[in-house]
C-alpha cells in the first residue's frame, strides 16, 4: 500500500470551490441578517441602508443593471434567490452542491447529505415574507456551520480535507476584509462621526455579522474602531479574523505540499507565506495611519493572486507526461 | 394493511397464486405487511422516498432541462425468488456468460463459429458494434465481458427467458445495494425469518475482479472512468468508486504517455493499471473511435493494445450485445459449451430474413419490435399498445433497413404487488442480475427488479416511467 492516495487535480479544485461557495453563502446570510437587525435600531427618519451590503459583495454593477434602487426587497432578492447573480445564496449553494456532487466519493456521505439538504432548503425558498427572514437566514447560517462541523468530524483530515480548509479560510479572510472595508470606508467617511451612539450601533453590527461581538467584548471591552480593526484583522485566535484565517490557510497549504512551515516550494506557498508574515508583523496604528482602505484593498489583491497561483500549482496539470514518475 | 382483494389479473404473480393465496415463499412477508396498521406502510414509503431525495440518490433525465435530477422510484414490496429457482438462474447465467465470452474472443481471433457456418458471417460484419480495431486483441485472462447485467423476464408460463444480454456498460447495481439497505430497516423480522442471500459483498467482488485483470501484479491502481456528473448513471459511478475506495476519474483527468496511462494529481502524474470504464466504446478514445469525443482519453486504445492498462469491459464486446446476434446465443451455447441452454431466449424474428420480415410486418400489432442497437427502451414498438401511425412508421423503417430490426412476441411479463396510492395493484416486472467475470464467474444473488409503474405498461426503463424493487434470492426453501 502507498502511504497516501494521490488526489486528482480536478477533485482538489472542486473541494476548494465547494468550501469557498459554502463560506460565501454563509457570509452573505450573515451580512443580510445583521443589516436587517441594524435597520430596526435606526431612527425612522434615517434612510435605510442597503447599498453598502451590495458593495460588500463586489457585484454592484450587476445589481444596478437589474434593479432600479437598493431597497430591502431588491437587495435581499438579489443576494438571496436571484439565480442570475452568481454570488447569491442560491447560486453559491447550487455551485457548492455541483462541486460536492462531482466529488461525492471523496467527501463523506454526511457531508453530501448536508449540502444536499441545504440546497433543497434554498431551492424551495420563494416569496420570503419579512417575518420569515430572520429565521430563514439563521437556518442557512446554521446549515453552513453544520456543514463545517460535519466536514471536520466525518472526513479524514487528509490532503482532500486540507483543500477544503484552504478554500474556506481564504474565502473567510476575503469576506472579513470586505465587510470592514465597506463599514469603515463608506459608512464613516469623516472621523468626526466616531463615538456617536449611531457609530457604536454600526460597529456592533459589524462584530455581530462575524459572530465576534461577544468575543470582542471579552477581549477589549469598549467598542473602539482601532481595537475593532485590530481584532478583525490582526487577531490570531478569533476564527473569522483575517490573520487567523490566513494562518490556517498557510498551515493547510504546508500540509498539502509537505514542506516545513516557513519554507516554500511553489508560488502559491511563497505568496501565502509572505501575506501571513505581513499580518504577523503589522501594527494596527500604523495601518490606520497609512489608510485602512488601501491596506484592505491590498490584502484582497494579494489573496486573488494566491488564488491564481493555486490554480497553476495544483488545479491545472500539464497535458504531457514529461517528468512523470514511472 | 390488507392485500385482499388482490387480483392477479390472469398474469403470473411473483408473490401470489392465481387463487389469491400467497405463494409459500411470500407468506411471511404478506403476514408481516398485513400485520402493519393502516398507514404504517405508506409512512414507510414516504420516508423511503424522502430518504432517497435527501441522500441525493437520483438519476439525470436526458433532454429534461427543467429538473435534471429525479429519484428512481422505489417500491417497498420486494420480489422474492425461491432458492431452487435462483440456483437454476445462476447456473444458466454462468453458462451463458461463459459462452458469450468464448464467442467474442473467437470473433476477434479465428472466427471458427463463422467458418463452421453456425452464424452467417454477414450478421457479424454488419453489426454496428463490431470493432475491427479489436481484431487480434488479447485482453488479460482473455476476458471480454467482466461486468454483465442480463435482463430476464418471466412469462405467463412461469418460465424465465433471457431478454437482453447488456454486455457493454450495464447500470443499476447501485440501486440493488441501496434498496436492500432501505428494506433491512423496514422488514428486519422478515429478513430474520427468510434466508435472504446478502448483496453487500458486490463492491468487494467487483474490486477483486478488477484487480485480477491488472497487467502488473503488485498493488494495481484501479479507477472508475465516468462521462461526468451529467450522465444519467453518475450517482452509480460515484457510489461504486466510493464503495471500492478507488478514484472516480473523468476523461480529462487521464493522459497517455509512452503507452502508459496516468492520472493528473496535485502531486503530478500517477500511473493507472485498471480502468472500469462507464463510457461507451464510441467515446473511449477519439484517436481510435469517434474523433469528436470530448469524454475519452486520446491514446487509450494504444495503451490497451500494448497491454499496459486493462479495461473493463473490453472494447468490442458489444458485438455480442447486438439484438440480431442475440438470436444466435442458444446456438453459441451449444457450439462452445456442448450443452443445451439452461435459460431460453425469447423467440426472435430477424427482419433481414425475408420470411421473418413478412411475418413481422403482417403481425405488428401483436409483436414487440426493437432496433438492433438501441437501449433504454428507445427505438421500440410495443405492438398491442401502438397506434396505426406508429405501426406504419415502423413498417417503413423495417423495409428501409431490415438488418436493424428484430421482433419478439409480446410477453405477458410477470407481476408483483406494488403500492399504488393507498392499496396494492399488480405491476409488470423484469429482473436484471449482475454477473462478474474475473478469476471465476460470480452472480450477485437477486439483482435489480425493475417495475413498470404505469398501469398495464410493459416498459420498465427508468427513463420511461419505471421504478425498482428489492429482490430477495432465498438461500434455502421456506417450509410451506
Amino acid at each position: 500500500m502507498t502511504a497516501t492516495r494521490p488526489l486528482l487535480s480536478r477533485v482538489a479544485n472542486s473541494l476548494y470551490w465547494m468550501a469557498r461557495y459554502i463560506e460565501r453563502a454563509e457570509n452573505v446570510a450573515r451580512f443580510i441578517a445583521v443589516n436587517l437587525h441594524l435597520m430596526l435600531d435606526l431612527p425612522s427618519y434615517e434612510e435605510k441602508q442597503w447599498q453598502p451590503i451590495i458593495d460588500t459583495t463586489g457585484d454592484a454593477d450587476l445589481f444596478e443593471e437589474k434593479y432600479e434602487e437598493s431597497t430591502q426587497e431588491t437587495v435581499i432578492e438579489f443576494l438571496t434567490i436571484d439565480s442570475s447573480n452568481s454570488n447569491s445564496i442560491f447560486s453559491c449553494i447550487r455551485s457548492a452542491r455541483e462541486n460536492a456532487r462531482s466529488v461525492r466519493e471523496i467527501i463523506s456521505s454526511e457531508m453530501w447529505e448536508q449540502v444536499n439538504e441545504l440546497y433543497l432548503l434554498v431551492r424551495d425558498s420563494r416569496n420570503l415574507t419579512t417575518d420569515a427572514l430572520p429565521r430563514y437566514f439563521h437556518e442557512i447560517r446554521m446549515a453552513c456551520d453544520q456543514f463545517q462541523g460535519v466536514t471536520d468530524s466525518t472526513m479524514t483530515h487528509n490532503e482532500a480535507w486540507q483543500f477544503i480548509g484552504l478554500g474556506r479560510t481564504l474565502e473567510r479572510a476575503d469576506k472579513t476584509t470586505r465587510l470592514l472595508d465597506v463599514k469603515y470606508y463608506i459608512l464613516l467617511p469623516s472621523i468626526s462621526d466616531v463615538g456617536t451612539p449611531y457609530d457604536e450601533i454600526q460597529w456592533s453590527a459589524v462584530l455581530k455579522s462575524v459572530s465576534g461581538f461577544e468575543m470582542y467584548r471579552k477581549r477589549y471591552g469598549r467598542i473602539s474602531p482601532a481595537r475593532l480593526v485590530d481584532f478583525l484583522i490582526f487577531d490570531n485566535e478569533f476564527p473569522r479574523a483575517v490573520r487567523y484565517s490566513v494562518g490556517r490557510a498557510d498551515r493547510s497549504l504546508h500540509f498539502i505540499t509537505g514542506n516545513p512551515a516557513g519554507t516554500f516550494s511553489c508560488p502559491s506557498e511563497q505568496r501565502l507565506g509572505m501575506l501571513k508574515s505581513e499580518l504577523d508583523y503589522a501594527r494596527v496604528d500604523a495601518t490606520l495611519a497609512s489608510g485602512l482602505h488601501e491596506f484592505l484593498d491590498g490584502l484582497q489583491g494579494k489573496m486573488n493572486r494566491i488564488d491564481d497561483c493555486l490554480l497553476q500549482d495544483f488545479f491545472l496539470q500539464p497535458a504531457t507526461a514529461a517528468g512523470a514518475a514511472g | 394493511m390488507r392485500f385482499s382483494p388482490y387480483d392477479t389479473g390472469g398474469y403470473y404473480d411473483e408473490l401470489f397464486q392465481p387463487d389469491g393465496c400467497p405463494r409459500s415463499h411470500a407468506r411471511l412477508l404478506v403476514d408481516t405487511i398485513e400485520g402493519l396498521s393502516d398507514g404504517q406502510l405508506l409512512r414507510y414509503q414516504h420516508a423511503a422516498d424522502r430518504l432517497l431525495l435527501q441522500m441525493g440518490i437520483t438519476f439525470n433525465v436526458y433532454g429534461d432541462t427543467a429538473g435534471t435530477e429525479r429519484i428512481f422510484p422505489f417500491d417497498l414490496i420486494p420480489r422474492i425468488i425461491p432458492a431452487a429457482e435462483w440456483t437454476r438462474i445462476e447456473r444458466g447465467l454462468r453458462q451463458r456468460i461463459h459462452a458469450l465470452n468464448e464467442f467474442i474472443d473467437d470473433i476477434y481471433h479465428d472466427q471458427k463459429i463463422l467458418k463452421d457456418g453456425v452464424i452467417p458471417a454477414e450478421v457479424i460484419l454488419s453489426a454496428a458494434s463490431f470493432r475491427p480495431q479489436c481484431q487480434g486483441l488479447n485482453p488479460p485472462r482473455r476476458i471480454w465481458c467482466h461486468i454483465t447485467g442480463t435482463d430476464l423476464v418471466r412469462h405467463g408460463d412461469g418460465q424465465y427467458y433471457v431478454l437482453e444480454d447488456n454486455l457493454r456498460v450495464p447500470s443499476g447495481v447501485s440501486y440493488v445495494l441501496e434498496n436492500r439497505e432501505v428494506l433491512k430497516h423496514i422488514f428486519p423480522q422478515v429478513f430474520e425469518g427468510l434466508k435472504v442471500r446478502p448483496v453487500n459483498e458486490y463492491p468487494s467482488r467487483l474490486l477483486e475482479m478488477l484487480e485480477s485483470i491488472a497487467p502488473r501484479g503488485v498493488d494495481p491502481t484501479v479507477v472508475v472512468l465516468t462521462p461526468g456528473m451529467y450522465n444519467s448513471a453518475y450517482f452509480e459511478h460515484s457510489f461504486l468508486a466510493q464503495q471500492m475506495g478507488v478514484q472516480l476519474v473523468e476523461g480529462h483527468d487521464l493522459t497517455v504517455s509512452g503507452n502508459d496511462v496516468f492520472m493528473r494529481t496535485t502531486k503530478g502524474l500517477e500511473r493507472v493499471d485498471v480502468i472500469y470504464r462507464r463510457i461507451d466504446d464510441d467515446f473511449l478514445d477519439p484517436q481510435a473511435f469517434r474523433p469528436d469525443s470530448l469524454l475519452g482519453v486520446p491514446g487509450l486504445m494504444e495503451a490497451y493494445k500494448a497491454g499496459h492498462v486493462a479495461l473493463a469491459n473490453s472494447p468490442g464486446n458489444g458485438v455480442a450485445d447486438d439484438k440480431v446476434i442475440y438470436a444466435y446465443v442458444p446456438d453459441m451455447i451449444r457450439y462452445y459449451e456442448g450443452e443445451d441452454p439452461i435459460l431460453p431466449n425469447v423467440p426472435t424474428y430477424l427482419c433481414w430474413r425475408d420470411a421473418d420480415r413478412r411475418h413481422v410486418i403482417e403481425n405488428l400489432e401483436t409483436l414487440v419490435v426493437k432496433s438492433a442497437n438501441e437501449s433504454g427502451g428507445y427505438g421500440m414498438l410495443v405492438g398491442p399498445h401502438s397506434s396505426q401511425k406508429q405501426r406504419e412508421d415502423f413498417a417503413a423503417s423495417i423495409q428501409a433497413n431490415p438488418r436493424n430490426f428484430i421482433a419478439q412476441p409480446t410477453l405477458a411479463l410477470s407481476r408483483v404487488p406494488t403500492l399504488i396510492d393507498d392499496h396494492f395493484e399488480g405491476r409488470h416486472v423484469d429482473l436484471r442480475p449482475y454477473i462478474l467475470y474475473g478469476k471465476d464467474i460470480y452472480v450477485l444473488p437477486g439483482g435489480l427488479t425493475r417495475v413498470a409503474l404505469r398501469r398495464g405498461s410493459l416498459v420498465v426503463n427508468s427513463s420511461q416511467g419505471g421504478g425498482s424493487k428489492d429482490t430477495w434470492a432465498l438461500a434455502s426453501e421456506f417450509p410451506s
